[in-house]
């Protein structure tokens, strides 16, 4: 059972019927302890950094903090990547979970925002989320702020300058893009995920 | 590298695609959900679900042919025609919609573009504008409502720069002079607007060959380009097209 976690932000219907043509099986939640039983997690990517508030005020941040610590495989998908992060400058009063040092922040001005579109991907060492996947394959993404690159960065985006479209270490992942719109590559990646051993 | 975007459109009437110069002549041409899955299949970068019939009519929003449509897509979908409140689009997203275009609501009451994009973010809500030249230049174009039925007293280019401040995260032009024509886009009205805005901008009306892509790609600086017609019909083969555009210079998504 795959727990996506409902941070009440939006509609999370398009990652729930993505991972089922995944062949995952998917339940929406609230709830800190389906998220104790889940075998994996995804944290899914709408709305605003601040939304992380919820996740707090609910419990489900501890709940994260826990399965992140156990191993469990999670993944964090646009906002949701970002919260793996220290935080971010659109919401400087709501840290992140911390798992990766750096602050995502801003896309620096001179190039149209937010980054729409289909972009390709660099990918740099080994990945098992991106297992199949051709390097310069490209995905859709819709965000304004990003993370810069880090030691676990596993694909490279080039938007105003090189920026993290993915992550990854150990049984956690993050990524900038939306798999759930990126046509046959993003299904790959979900599919990659779902039939993780854990 | 960014892509330049290709949008296909269906424009739909009773929850089935209808085909002709937009609101002239229509005659069905298929089922949404399947058209669609085939569109993406053949290289378009996000389906756009018009309910051409919702505003003139007063009806509701074709929910059930989005829901059918959103289940097998796993690419963008965004759908317009008849959103008249945040309520209508919380609908839309919730059928499976990505993004929501709002075009007269947003005339009548700016307010709703903030709204929507309070709840759903900027990259949710696209402002659809129609123009129509009504002196020379680019500037003398006039935006217009009820699906190009009614002259407003609004600019294009001013009008995308108000969308924009007030939570817009695209903006979709459609040429009321090209559209139909086959005869390019209105690349003049295009890199007028996408000039004034720092949010994408999508280019509508007017697409007949490959060259008028890259013609609004390059001079027009469109972000993206929509079409129906042409796509539905098989004159322009969405790959084929892409292959082209490569072969201009244009950064596309290829292979798909």
């Amino acid at each position: 059972m795959i727990a996506v976690v409902n941070y009440q932000a939006g509609n999370l219907g398009s990652v729930v019927k993505a991972l089922q043509a995944a062949g995952g099986r998917v339940r929406v939640t609230a709830s800190p302890a389906a998220l104790r039983r889940a075998r994996k997690i995804v944290l899914p990517g709408v709305g605003h950094f601040a939304a992380t508030g919820f996740l707090a005020e609910r419990g489900l941040r501890d709940a994260l903090e826990e399965r992140i610590a156990a191993g469990i495989p999670l993944l964090g998908i646009c906002v949701g990547m970002q919260w793996l992060f220290a935080g971010s400058t659109e919401a400087s009063g709501h840290p992140g979970l911390g798992a990766f040092s750096p602050t995502c922040r801003r896309f620096p001005a001179g190039r149209k925002i937010p980054h729409v579109g289909w972009n390709s991907l660099t990918l740099r060492g080994t990945s098992r989320l991106f297992a199949g996947v051709p390097d310069g394959s490209y995905v859709y993404f819709t965000h304004s702020w990003r993370a810069p690159l880090t030691a676990s960065t596993v694909a490279v985006c080039e938007y105003g300058g090189r920026f993290t479209a993915a992550v990854e270490r150990g049984a956690l992942f993050g990524v900038q893009f939306h798999p759930e719109k990126s046509g046959a590559v993003g299904l790959r990646l979900l599919r990659n995920f779902v039939e993780l051993a854990c | 590298m960014l892509t330049r975007r290709i949008l296909a459109c269906l424009d739909l009437r009773a929850g089935r695609v209808v085909k002709g110069i937009r609101f002239r002549g229509l005659v069905d041409a298929g089922d949404p959900a399947a058209l669609a899955a085939r569109h993406a299949d053949a290289g378009a970068d996000e389906i756009v679900l018009l309910d051409i019939a919702a505003t003139p009519g007063g009806r509701g929003t074709a929910l059930t042919a989005v829901r059918r449509t959103a289940r097998r897509l796993f690419i963008p979908l965004a759908v317009g025609g008849g959103i008249r409140s945040l309520a209508d689009a919380e609908a839309l997203f919730a059928a499976g919609a990505d993004k929501v275009s709002v075009n007269s609501a947003a005339l009548d009451r700016p307010e709703l573009i903030t709204e929507i994009a309070a709840r759903f973010g900027s990259q949710a809500v696209i402002v659809a504008i129609d123009a129509q030249r009504t002196m020379a230049g680019a500037r003398g174009a006039t935006v217009y409502a009820s699906g190009g039925r009614r002259a407003t007293k609004r600019r294009p280019a001013p009008w995308a720069r108000e969308a924009q401040e007030r939570g817009a995260g695209e903006i979709l032009l459609t040429s009321m002079d090209a559209d139909g024509t086959r005869a390019g886009f209105d690349c003049e009205l295009t890199a007028a607007v996408s000039a004034a805005v720092r949010i994408p901008v999508i280019a509508s009306g007017g697409a007949g060959s490959a060259q008028h892509f890259t013609d609004v790609f390059r001079e027009g600086r469109a972000d993206a380009a929509l079409a129906a017609g042409i796509f539905h019909s098989g004159l322009v083969d969405i790959g084929i097209l892409k292959e082209e555009l490569r072969r201009d210079g244009i950064p596309v998504r290829l292979p798909c």
